[in-house]
């Protein structure tokens, strides 16, 4: 006796969300069965494997059918199939573009492409994430990069309006779809004690002040529809950023910056006189970032050189955080007394954001 | 030229992408009524068209207007080619025919593939203007009422309940006309919708213009089926009962009307004892009355099919109403006579009710069924197919002009089996079947009809208009003993139609009840139960010779009996084991198939107060001397009494009980009574033969002779209870529960299971369909787990054969949650009360104290000499049921009544119980917060769609039913070619049902409504082929559309209008009217 067909429907779609878990992670129904027997539910309910096995097997067609209407979750909301109230919905749609803190970084910042996909078999292998899990999270990236590469307006509020996740979620991805943009290089070893949050962290910062969408209230330009984008940074500001070159380049200007942190930071820094000995290589080093950006290969670095010109240097020489931060703060500040620089404007854009970021990748 | 339809499409959205170059496409829309077809513009490259056209308007016949679905078609333009079908959508405009109902048809429908299901939905708004015209013949029936409800729907009174409608039209299958070898099987598809479509307008207009001349308004109880005969044609049929309805008025008039029923039974006071009534007393007993008959379809005369006619129609009647006249006193029979006349009229006096106005039942006498097998023959007929295939397709030709046998064949078979039925119930001294209904099993070109039903007494009132005197009417009030009275026996006792123990009336003490009583009926309102119920069923399969034609009818024709009788026996048996007493909502069903015959009979076990405790069951081995055999047998009577005391306490059936010293003396009071009566009306005194007072309980025996009756044994005892928060019946109410909480789940379970074909033994197939039916409920359970305490109601079983070795059960059913703290209070409350009541009962009536005696089930064996004395032919009769195969089933009718005395039980102790499972404690705040959440919803719904309830009950907990729409009847039929792509059988039959139901709430939802009651799946037909990647199922599935609106929220705006409160459609901001 077998049975050939076995189905369940409600008026009212049943979500099990222990089940949602176990198929969102990317497990067959026969694992999803012995999983869910080993967390004691057959105990619990007095329920046969047969009936689990029954019962799995439903809800993973469930699954199956809304898939197709998570791809776009509107669809979700507006579709009549399925009778799902909104609290349902809402945990549907973000449980399904949830992703692993693992499998973000590996895919961080890469071509969303086919190529990258093929990747996705030794990324389930590195990670332990199935790989049909991996597979639901590299094409919700595409897919959400599709929808909102050529949007104007917010990125986050565009993400969500369009894919109706919580506004937490909706950061996350927008960092994940500024990052696969600038193609930000995230995976060289010595950025491997980076976290997702990290990254998040300062693409929200240079989503809000590097991108044209930043300029906001004033824009330059405001027919061009290209323009007005958070997802491009914006190529003026860093075709400008050759002008701060001066700051390292004139040497009587470097020297006045130097004296000026120094006179400030005296005595309050544990590690000043490593600071004085440093101060014009760590200049060097940011500026020299700055300058370069106008490039995309380099832009493609900036983590790489940022963590290799600044961070390093201050690990190796045992600075506190509380040091870089009033370093950081001083340096970005002195520069404001310097007569002879006349790019302040641009000085405050470029380490504001960068003093940010720099804090926040300051660490083991 | 009495009507005028404008329809408007307004919009769509989610369109399949149909040009695979643009990923877009250009849709257009046909809308297409009678032989009318306008057209929109095409709106070009987009998947969410905005056609907002203007008005296309039909002018068209009312008569038409009742029968044509509005057909409206989405194309993909294509400039080179053939447009493509995207899908269609049918509208049926029958509630805008009535005046109560639906004014616009407004929403968003899916829009419906018979290959590819949905795909995308398109909005379109619907009116009709309605000329009167007074003075024509008519032919139209526009006005009448449909509900599919069966019992009064909860916003009308019933002013006269005229009876039995039915009518049956006859055509074509298009899946069986030449032309589908050339057609699509889309084509064909779509023929057989549309043709069903058509045929289910013109039956609701036939019955419509019964009604008419009957002078009702309404058909309540609507039931159409379809009967898919294959090559000899497609048969709609539909029985219902005819009405004149009032619509209770202002809201506030109702409120106490169209509550829940947990309102309802607050309502109903504590029976009290009521006054002696004269009328002549009888129990009944759950006595089924079969008939089989076996005719090929050509012979037209009417056979006297069955071996029991004879107990029908002349010599019963006369006694029946002699004796009543005889012991009853004038008023009985002044009752008897009014009744009769007001039925006599009737063809049919058959009701498809199973709930009733109080004080419409004064009387159930038991169970009639009749089956019958027919044998389909082809018609061949090319001319007419012809024509079918041609010019006049879309409309319904008259089958009489080609084949006038037809229609009349199948009105003659009917006409029989309810003639039989209705002598059965005359037999049992009733003048009146309730809970009526009909159905067909069809296997190649056989076909067993099935009828059934509960013979009844009615109270005359209801059926005749102003001919009842008011003053009988309320003496009729006056004496009808409230909570027991439908139990007293409606026959006579002397003339008994089949041997049953009777006994005084457990609650009033007045009237003679049977031991056990089985009904197709809904339990009364106001039935003083005991504890809760639970489902019962009995679960057969009996195997068959392949065979052809006649000697396969034959076969069926000599099976029958065998299985009926098995399903009778397992279910008396079942109920013993749960302690109850009675069955409620009865249905069994009969399905053939190429190899074996299936019987199903599911049924709500209860325990009525009224009639006495069930015995227990006894084991009786056939080698006593044995000794590990005798041992056995004892084991397996431990188990068995275990069960029974289990049951009895997971139903919490604990009636106050009598102790055997007690017993003598109340009895001999009312036995006096009764022969004072008697001598009154000069009768002989014979009542000495019911001998009430033997303080002995005759237990229920099973004799073990062979492995059979083992195997009978074991899985009497596998039925596992459902897990602890569970309740479940086939019932709209559950016994015992009564605070529901507004939290309801409506669902469809389908399960077919292939039987290895190695070795099939009755046995096994037993065991494969027991574990079927049981795994299922389990799995049930295990969904639905979320929910507890919850209750299981209205579960509906239906097993079809579609193949050789395939099994299919579908369920359907709706899963209702309840206030657990609240049941518990309850009761306490009410133990306490019943004990309370039962002292006083027994201090103020029965002047002697109550004793409580623990130990409830000390097993007696049977006297041997009792069975002697009893049933000379019971030693026959058992070892007939086993060697069923071999008996010539002209014999059963004596066997019948054989086993019917075997089976009876009798008391052992006078067991008293006048426990009513009436809650009076209201609890507002559960119901509340469980609203509030439910109300909490519909405001994010802001953008999304509107929720729609659907259950098979004809109420929604917690809600008050302010406004029926009317009738909800879909046929729906869905293809594929690409099975395993669509996820095999089961991703595909899942897909369609939750289509199925997304149609149907979008169709309440365009009416305005927010749910649908007493929903039912009629029919889901599954076939495949998965050779060839191949599969189709149909699905007929029917309802009433209703607005409803939450108990609470009445309150809190009860001054404001009801109805502006329940606007949880947002079908869409755009519409424009």
């Amino acid at each position: 006796m077998t049975n050939e067909l076995d189905i369940f429907v409600g008026n009212t779609t049943l979500i099990d969300e222990d089940v949602y878990r176990l198929w969102l992670d990317g497990y067959s129904v026969s694992d999803a069965v012995a999983r869910r027997v080993r967390s004691g539910i057959l105990e619990q309910t007095g329920a046969t494997a047969a009936v689990l096995q029954s019962d799995t097997m439903d809800h993973y067609r469930t699954f199956h059918m809304l898939e197709r209407l998570l791809h776009a979750p509107p669809k979700l909301l507006h579709q009549l199939i399925f009778q799902i109230p909104p609290s349902r919905q809402a945990l549907l749609i973000e449980r399904y573009y949830a992703f692993d803190e693992a499998f973000v970084r590996e895919v961080l910042g890469k071509k969303l492409s086919k190529g990258t996909k093929k990747d996705l078999d030794d990324i389930s292998t590195k990670t332990g994430i199935t790989l049909k899990s991996c597979r639901r999270q590299f094409d919700n990236f595409k897919r959400v990069f599709k929808v909102v590469e050529e949007m104007r307006g917010s990125l986050v509020d565009n993400i969500q309006q369009h894919f109706l996740l919580s506004d937490r979620l909706s950061r996350d991805y927008a960092a994940i779809v500024f990052f696969a943009n600038n193609r930000f290089e995230t995976g060289k070893k010595k950025l491997q004690y980076l976290s997702f949050g990290d990254f998040a962290f300062c693409a929200e910062l240079m989503i809000q002040n590097w991108t044209l969408g930043a300029v906001g209230e004033a824009p330059t330009n405001p027919d061009s529809q290209v323009d007005d984008m958070d997802v491009d940074l914006d190529k003026e500001f860093l075709q400008d950023l050759k002008e701060l070159k001066v700051l390292v380049a004139d040497k009587d200007l470097l020297d006045l910056h130097k004296s000026l942190v120094c006179t400030a930071l005296r005595g309050k820094l544990s590690v000043f006189s490593e600071m004085e000995a440093n101060f014009k290589n760590l200049s060097r080093g940011l500026v020299n970032v700055a300058a370069k950006l106008i490039h995309n290969k380099d832009v493609r670095d900036l983590f790489v050189d940022l963590i290799e010109k600044f961070v390093e240097p201050c690990r190796s020489d045992h600075w506190p955080l509380n040091d870089v931060r009033l370093f950081l703060n001083q340096y970005s500040a002195s520069v404001h007394s310097l007569d002879g620089f006349r790019h302040q404007t641009l000085w405050d854009r470029y380490m504001g954001t960068l003093r940010g970021c720099l804090l926040r990748l300051y660490h083991d | 030229m009495p009507g005028k339809l404008k329809v408007k499409i307004v919009a769509g959205r989610h369109l399949p992408v149909m040009d695979r170059a643009s990923d877009l496409t250009d849709a257009f829309v046909e809308v297409k009524f009678g032989n009318t077809t306008f057209k929109t513009d095409v709106y070009l490259k987009s998947l969410n068209p905005q056609w907002n056209s203007e008005w296309f308007k039909f002018e068209v016949d009312d008569e038409d207007l009742q029968d044509e679905p509005l057909q409206i078609t989405v194309l993909d333009h294509d400039t080179y080619s053939a447009n493509d079908a995207i899908g269609k959508v049918y509208i049926d405009i029958d509630p805008l025919l009535y005046s109560e109902a639906a004014t616009v048809i407004s929403g968003w429908f899916p829009i419906y593939d018979t290959i590819h299901g949905i795909r995308g939905e398109i909005n379109v708004i619907v009116k009709v203007d309605l000329f009167n015209d007074l003075n024509r013949f008519r032919q139209s029936s526009c006005g009448v009422k449909f509900f599919c409800t069966t019992s009064i729907p909860k916003c009308y009174r019933a002013v006269i309940i005229h009876g039995f409608v039915e009518e049956l039209v006859v055509n074509e299958d298009p899946e069986y006309q030449w032309i589908d070898r050339i057609r699509t099987p889309r084509a064909s598809n779509e023929a057989r919708q549309r043709l069903i479509s058509l045929m289910s307008g013109e039956l609701q207009r036939k019955i419509g213009l019964k009604v008419l001349e009957m002078r009702g308004n309404a058909v309540v109880g609507y039931l159409q089926c379809f009967d898919l005969e294959g090559e000899s044609g497609l048969v709609v049929r539909a029985i219902g009962t005819a009405c004149t309805l009032d619509k209770l008025s202002s809201p506030a008039a109702f409120l106490p009307a169209c509550n829940s029923p947990s309102k309802e039974m607050k309502e109903i006071p504590f029976n009290e004892d009521p006054n002696p009534n004269t009328h002549s007393s009888g129990p009944s007993t759950p006595l089924k009355n079969q008939t089989y008959s076996f005719s090929p379809s050509k012979s037209y005369s009417r056979q006297s099919s069955s071996s029991d006619t004879d107990l029908s129609l002349t010599p019963k009647t006369g006694m029946g109403s002699g004796s009543a006249g005889k012991e009853g006193g004038p008023f009985k029979a002044l009752l008897r006579q009014q009744t009769q006349s007001a039925l006599e009229q009737r063809e049919f006096p058959f009701f498809t009710l199973t709930a009733f106005p109080p004080g419409f039942l004064v009387h159930v006498g038991g169970v009639v069924s009749a089956r019958s097998v027919k044998l389909l023959d082809r018609i061949h007929n090319p001319a007419f197919v012809g024509i079918m295939g041609n010019t006049r397709s879309y409309k319904l030709l008259d089958w009489n002009s080609f084949n006038a046998d037809e229609p009349e064949t199948r009105d003659a078979w009917w006409a029989e089996i309810r003639q039989e039925i209705k002598s059965h119930a005359k037999a049992l001294g009733c003048h009146a079947v309730v809970g009526y209904s009909e159905s067909t099993s069809i296997c190649e070109e056989v076909c067993i009809l099935s009828a059934s039903g509960t013979a009844a007494v009615l109270n005359p009132r209801f059926l005749q208009d102003g001919t009842v005197e008011g003053c009988l009417e309320q003496r009729l009030e006056e004496n009808l003993p409230v909570g027991c009275g439908f139990c007293h026996i409606p026959y006579d006792e002397l003339n008994m139609p089949f041997p049953a123990h009777l006994t005084y009336c457990y609650n009033c003490r007045k009237q003679k009840v049977p031991d056990v009583l089985f009904t197709t009926i809904d339990l009364p309102t106001d039935a003083a139960v005991v504890g809760k119920g639970c489902l019962i069923q009995a679960r057969l399969c009996r195997l068959k010779k392949k065979a052809q034609a006649e000697a396969n009818a034959t076969a069926i024709s000599n099976l029958l009996p065998f299985m009926e009788y098995e399903v009778h026996t397992q279910l008396m048996n079942k109920l013993k084991l749960k302690g109850m007493n009675a069955l409620f909502g009865l249905r069994i069903q009969i399905t053939v198939g190429e190899n074996m015959l299936m019987g199903l009979a599911s049924a709500t076990g209860v325990y009525l107060a009224a009639l006495p405790t069930p015995g227990g069951i006894q084991i009786a081995g056939k080698t006593p001397n044995d000794g590990s055999y005798e041992q056995h047998i004892s084991h397996m009577q431990k188990k068995i009494n275990d069960t029974i005391a289990k049951n009895k306490e997971l139903y919490e059936i604990n009636p106050p009980e009598i102790s055997e010293e007690v017993i003598g003396s109340p009895i001999p009071e009312p036995r006096q009574r009764s022969r004072l009566l008697r001598s009154q009306s000069e009768s002989s005194d014979e009542v000495i033969e019911l001998d009430l007072s033997h303080g002995k309980k005759d237990a229920f025996v099973l004799e073990i002779d062979d492995t059979d009756a083992m195997e009978d044994v074991h899985s009497l005892l596998t039925d596992v209870p459902p897990p602890s928060g569970f309740y479940s019946c086939n019932t709209e109410i559950m016994p015992g529960i009564n605070n529901w909480t507004s939290e309801i789940q409506m669902f469809t379970s389908v399960r077919v299971i292939r039987l290895s074909s190695l070795n099939l033994t009755n046995q096994a197939l037993n065991k494969n369909f027991n574990d079927l039916c049981e795994n299922l409920l389990k799995s049930l359970y295990f969904k639905l787990r979320s929910m507890i305490p919850c209750c299981l109601c209205h579960v509906n079983f239906t097993v079809s054969l579609p193949e050789d070795e395939l099994i299919q059960v579908t369920v359907t059913a709706v899963a209702i949650t309840f206030d657990k703290n609240q049941a518990l209070q309850t009761i306490k409350t009410h133990v306490e009360k019943s004990l309370q009541r039962a002292s006083t009962d027994n201090e103020e009536l029965l002047q002697f104290p109550l004793e409580l005696c623990s130990d409830s089930l000390p097993p007696h064996p049977f006297p041997p000499a009792k069975e002697h004395l009893e049933s000379a032919s019971s030693n026959s009769g058992i070892p007939a049921a086993q060697r069923a195969t071999s008996v010539d089933y002209s014999s059963f009718a004596d066997r019948c009544s054989s086993w019917i005395e075997l089976i009876k039980l009798k008391a052992q102790t006078i067991r008293r119980g006048s426990i009513k499972t009436t809650v009076t404690v209201e609890k507002a705040s559960p119901v509340a917060e469980g609203n509030f959440r439910n109300r909490s919803a519909p405001p994010c719904a802001n953008s999304t769609v509107g929720v729609v309830k659907m259950t098979p009950l004809s109420f929604i907990p917690g809600a008050k039913i302010t406004k029926y729409l009317g009738i909800i009847n879909m046929f729906f039929i869905r293809e594929t070619t690409s099975l395993r792509e669509e996820g095999g059988v089961s991703g595909f039959l899942h897909a369609f049902i939750a289509e199925v139901f997304a149609m149907v709430r979008a169709h309440v939802a365009a009416l305005g409504g927010n749910a649908v009651v007493s929903y039912i799946m009629k029919q889901c037909v599954f076939m495949e082929n998965p050779n060839k990647n191949q599969a189709q199922c149909l699905i007929n599935v029917s309802g009433d559309a209703v607005v409803f609106v939450r108990e609470s929220d009445l309150e809190v705006i009860s001054t404001q209008q009801p109805t502006a409160n329940c606007q949880p459609l947002c079908t869409g901001g755009e519409v424009t009217t």
